[in-house]
């Protein structure tokens, strides 16, 4: 099955010409055409004859033998990438018919390696959601169902749930996501696929949508962690134009997967047990203490003491940028603009119109805990409490290589759950947030099926640029775990 | 803290999002909870500690002072919902 | 206190404190790569970022630093190596983003003075609180259509220098003179043209006034004074207006006032009335601006020499008196043009010259000092000819305005017209004799006690030969000649 692939097998059949791009990006399409209408993962799929064309000039350089290291590969881009000449929505009403004139750096990097880009992923809107219920486009649905029960749709994870949905159901071998405080490696594990979020600033923001400007990294969404090891290396790099882009090298990321983890300490967040936490992920999280104790590594129990402070301080922060960065969107120079009879009129009608519940609630947060009299009690304290935040790995670090959690307090949940309270749905959140306050890489990983046969997954946090760590432990409980499950709906089911 | 009709209309008035009176209501309820476990924040001792800025791994980088873009002037227009000639338009301002 | 109010309650003076908005002379904006000309075609001057399209990020201009902490340099004032970009934000059809990006908690220059002089003499030292870069904002156009206004960007993201002055300013006529020494500094430094005219440096006003010895009462921000004058008026009625409602038992009220030159008043703005409340925040887009130490240093040894330093010297080197120095540095190229023509020679009789028919001779020609039809060389090989007694300085002011017309040589003009003075004594004693053969009757009145008499003499001989003779000489050989 070609749409069943990893990225690394992928380029082996592509390299030895046992297939073509073509024939690889062709089969995509008609995943993406079987499987869209029940799956909305994607909002805009590109014309056919778009994806052929850059599947043949892939043939084309792998002839010459110029291919680079994503040549032919076929990925979903999450839909708050830039795209030059491709409809750009972030998911929202505001943004419904923009056509960029531009290419983000990311996406623009993945083209010069050779990428084929297949169209452009659902998402809550402006990345702001867990569960991919918050798409002007509609939910996109999980392509697994929990066993016994095929009628009932759950969500995808979120924010980036359209891509993690597609790389489950072979509707893409890979895809961007962006992460923000879990958007890529929450959805991975409630879709069962691997989700990188590299250190901040390890790949460039310019030509991303903004949500959060000090959280928000782009990364991988793969199949395998040698996949986000080598899409990575394609994505990263240092670009003049984002200010908090790193110029340190981008290392051959693929090539850390594999190597020993023999003798490396793995930390054990002990405010991450928290009461509550279902029996299953505790026991998904001894189970992978057990397989990297059997690998050879020496795991120490740790304490992050503010971690739990990790979310609130998320929900503080996060909404008052996105409060700013979301003033651009007034219906003057691009996007949705509704008519008033004066100019005030016309940003609260179009702002209104435009930005779906959720982002206006947090803008409106956003907006208040940075306004006078509150800023303050809220958003300097949020601030200081970060820091507070980020010394507690830095702390941890100095004894440990990684730190090993879970991903999210459950499984999948059902479209319809969690929806009155929104607290109960930033909590999906918890165990990613912490990493994204204090800019360091995390990965999560998918290890293995609850009792309703929904995946869970692992995540590995490491320190500041040292995703090579991370991605060699992530190798190692993926190799224990021998995570071979596929969804219920996947483009090779049934055919 | 917990937030009035009147700070919610304020701050829907600062981030120019027009709110209907009854969805006024709704979005302060909706706020409010989200506050209310926000203020769990209060215990947290934070004496002596400094903000933290962005992830403030190095400073700022500058670019030499040359003239490298602008002149896109058509490909900035064709997005604007409304344009007059070489211009953006929004309603008459009074200033 | 020279100015003051007379109300009815009592005598009322006035607090001013000023915000100039430099516009930072650089190729390219403050965080985009887009023009900074002047003048250019509507909205060609914008990149993506300028107009704030999604994604788009600032990265920072390396000569806007260089330029501000110039600035700051020649404002004696504090370099801060740590500063910081926040967002202020508001909604307003000439700013893009929603946000300005500004310097709000921690501004790249600190306190700092300028010493302002009056027209009696006075001198007087302004505190600077603070200068911070940050954005400028586009142009919105009002009188093209009945219901529209139209937006140009090309200023949007300009870099600007916010400078505040301490409210330490008591009259109009200060606050003009602090404003034409903050140009002129400015100017000098080369990191702002100070064209109030073109925009690029406005000033917001504000004003206050009380009963002496009391605290600050509530003060009004007159916004965008675009020339000195009107700044000066603008206090003037500004300052009225308070006292009428302080004496009428009202109260100020603190809000954003605009001047009308036209009508004399100030109105208040009505783009400003809602509350403000900027939310300012550290820009996450942008890292803490870290300065070295060994970088000011160097922009500090490759500072222009400032106005006051100038003139102090110009005094010093070239005996010239204070308020002629003055005079000479008000404009850097006014200064050059002094000095090259004064270097080596009779630095007096060089600025009698700049000051007097060289500025009347550009007034007349409609010339400035960059084209005038005289060279500072040219002035400067006249003044020699006048050292070496080729010519007097009566046939300079002849040689001059020949220069002036043709722009030659004063040696040409010497040559071509025979100005070259007379120092030949024979030709001085025949001249003398002439004379005094075609006025015996004089010769005789000044024999018998008319002293006053000689000047007469001088004039005919002079005039005798054509006004070339050695004034000195001639005065010499006409003593012998009389008291003989």
């Amino acid at each position: 099955m070609l749409t069943g692939l990893t990225l690394t097998e992928a380029r082996a059949g592509l390299a030895a010409r046992k297939f073509s791009a073509r024939e690889l990006a062709q089969a995509h399409l008609d995943a993406i055409g079987r499987l869209n209408t029940t799956l909305n993962a994607y909002i805009t799929v590109l014309p056919e004859a778009d994806v052929l064309a850059s599947a043949d000039a892939a043939d084309a350089r792998y002839a010459a033998g110029t291919a680079g290291i994503m040549d032919g590969l076929p990925i979903g881009v999450k839909d708050l990438f830039c795209t030059k000449g491709v409809r750009t929505t972030a998911a929202s009403k505001m943004l419904a018919d923009f056509v960029p004139s531009y290419e983000s750096t990311v996406t623009a990097n993945l083209l010069n390696a050779g990428a084929v880009f297949l169209g452009k992923t659902n998402l809550d809107e402006f990345a702001m959601g867990s569960a991919n219920i918050n798409s002007a486009f509609g939910p996109t649905t999980n392509p697994w169902k929990r066993t016994g029960d095929e009628a009932t749709a759950l969500v995808p994870g979120g924010s980036s749930g359209g891509s993690s949905a597609a790389v489950a159901a072979g509707m893409a071998l890979a895809a961007t996501g962006t992460d923000t405080g879990g958007s890529i490696r929450q959805p991975a594990a409630y879709c069962g696929i691997v989700g990188l979020k590299p250190t901040y600033g390890r790949c460039s923001r310019w030509g991303t949508i903004a949500f959060a400007s000090s959280l928000d990294q782009a990364g991988p969404m793969t199949r395998s962690v040698a996949d986000a090891g080598l899409m990575l290396e394609a994505m990263a790099g240092f670009d003049a134009r984002d200010s908090t882009s790193s110029n340190r090298p981008v290392p051959e990321f693929h090539k850390a997967v594999g190597k020993s983890v023999k003798g490396l300490r793995v930390g054990i967040p002990a405010e991450y047990r928290a009461p509550g936490l279902p029996a299953e992920i505790v026991a998904m999280w001894e189970q992978g203490i057990a397989w990297l104790k059997a690998a050879g590594c020496e795991v120490v129990d740790v304490s992050l003491p503010h971690t739990r402070y990790g979310l609130t301080t998320y929900y503080i922060i996060a909404p008052a940028e996105c409060s700013s960065n979301l003033a651009r969107y007034d219906g003057v120079r691009f996007g949705l603009r509704k008519d008033a009879p004066s100019l005030d009129g016309v940003y609260e009608a179009t702002r209104a119109a435009g930005f779906g519940q959720e982002v206006r609630n947090r803008i409106l947060m956003g907006t208040y805990v940075l306004s006078a009299g509150y800023y303050d009690a809220y958003y300097l304290k949020a601030q200081k409490v970060r820091t507070l935040i980020k010394r507690d790995f830095e702390n941890a670090f100095e004894n440990v290589d990684v730190l090993l959690t879970p991903t999210a307090p459950s499984a999948a949940f059902a479209q319809g759950e969690n929806m009155d309270d929104p607290v109960q749905m930033y909590l999906n959140d918890i165990f990613t947030v912490p990493a994204s306050m204090a800019g360091v890489p995390a990965l999560s990983v998918p290890v293995g099926l609850n009792d309703a046969g929904l995946p869970l997954g692992l995540q590995v946090i490491g320190r500041h640029f040292d995703e090579e760590t991370v991605l060699s432990i992530g190798g190692a409980l993926e190799a224990a775990a021998g995570f071979t499950h596929t969804p219920s709906i996947h483009a090779g089911a049934g055919a | 803290m917990s937030l009035d009709l009147a700070t919610t209309r304020r701050i829907a008035k600062l981030a120019r999002i027009g709110l209907e009176e009854n969805e006024l209501e709704a979005t302060r309820q909706k706020l409010n909870g989200i506050l209310g476990w926000i203020d769990q924040l209060a215990e947290v001792d934070v004496t002596g500690v400094p903000p933290m800025v962005g992830t403030e791994t190095e400073t700022l980088r500058q670019r030499e002072d040359r003239v490298t873009d602008g002149n896109c002037r058509d490909a900035l227009l064709a997005c604007a919902p409304e344009t007059s000639g070489p211009f953006y338009t929004v309603p008459k301002v009074v200033e | 206190m020279s100015y003051t109010i007379e109300g009815r309650t009592g005598t009322w003076e006035i607090v001013v404190g000023l915000e100039v908005h430099a516009q930072v002379i650089s190729h390219s904006k403050l965080f985009s790569g887009a023009s900074t000309t002047f003048g250019g075609e509507p909205n060609t001057q914008v990149s993506l970022v300028d107009a704030a399209f999604p994604g788009m990020l600032p990265v920072i201009n390396h000569e806007c630093v260089a330029q501000a902490i110039r600035t700051g340099l020649g404002l004696n004032a504090q370099i801060n190596l740590f500063s910081r970009f926040d967002r202020k934000n508001y909604f307003y059809a000439d700013l893009p983003q929603g946000y300005q990006i500004s310097q709000f908690e921690y501004p790249i220059v600190g306190k700092g003075t300028i010493s302002i002089e009056l027209q009696n003499g006075d001198v007087r030292e302004i505190g600077i609180t603070r200068l911070h870069l940050e954005q400028d904002a586009g142009k919105l156009l009002h009188d093209q259509d009945p219901t529209k206004s139209f937006v140009d960007l090309n200023r949007s993201g300009v870099a600007l220098m916010e400078i505040v002055s301490e409210p330490d300013i008591r009259e109009p006529e200060e606050a003009g003179a602090y404003l034409r020494k903050l140009r002129q500094i400015l100017r000098y430094l080369g990191t702002c043209d100070g064209n109030m005219e073109e925009g690029s440096m406005r000033a917001d006003v504000n004003v206050s006034v009380r009963k002496a010895g009391e605290p600050f009462r509530t003060r009004c921000e007159i916004k965008n004074v675009n020339s000195i004058r009107f700044v000066m008026q603008a206090i003037e009625v500004e300052a009225a207006r308070q006292v009428e409602i302080w004496e009428n038992g009202g109260q100020v009220d603190q809000e954003t006032r605009l001047f009308d030159p036209s009508r004399g008043e100030t109105r208040t703005m009505r783009s400003k009335e809602d509350a403000h409340d900027y939310r300012y925040f550290p820009d996450p887009d942008l890292l803490p601006l870290v300065l070295e130490q060994a970088w000011v240093d160097e922009l500090a040894t490759r500072l222009p020499e400032l106005p006051d330093a100038k003139r102090a010297r110009f005094q010093a080197e070239y005996g010239i008196a204070f308020y002629d120095a003055g005079v000479l540095i008000a404009e850097q190229a006014v200064a050059d043009y002094y000095e090259a023509a004064a270097h080596g020679r009779d630095g007096k009789l060089a600025a009698t010259w700049v000051m007097g028919d060289l500025f009347a001779a550009l007034n007349r020609t409609g010339n400035t000092i960059e084209t005038s039809p005289v060279s500072a060389a040219a002035l400067g090989k006249m003044l020699d000819l006048i050292a070496d007694k080729t010519i007097n300085g009566k046939i300079a002011k002849e040689v001059f305005e020949d220069m002036v017309e043709t722009g030659e040589s004063p040696d040409a003009i010497v040559e071509k017209k025979g100005l070259r003075q007379v120092t030949d004594t024979g030709a001085i004693d025949a001249a003398i004799t002439a004379v005094l053969e075609k006025h015996p009757d004089k010769l005789a009145e000044y024999r018998s006690g008319k002293d006053k008499l000689f000047g007469f003499f001088v004039g005919q001989v002079m005039k005798e030969t054509k006004g070339k003779a050695n004034p000195a000489m001639v005065n010499e050989a006409l003593k012998t000649h009389l008291d003989a």
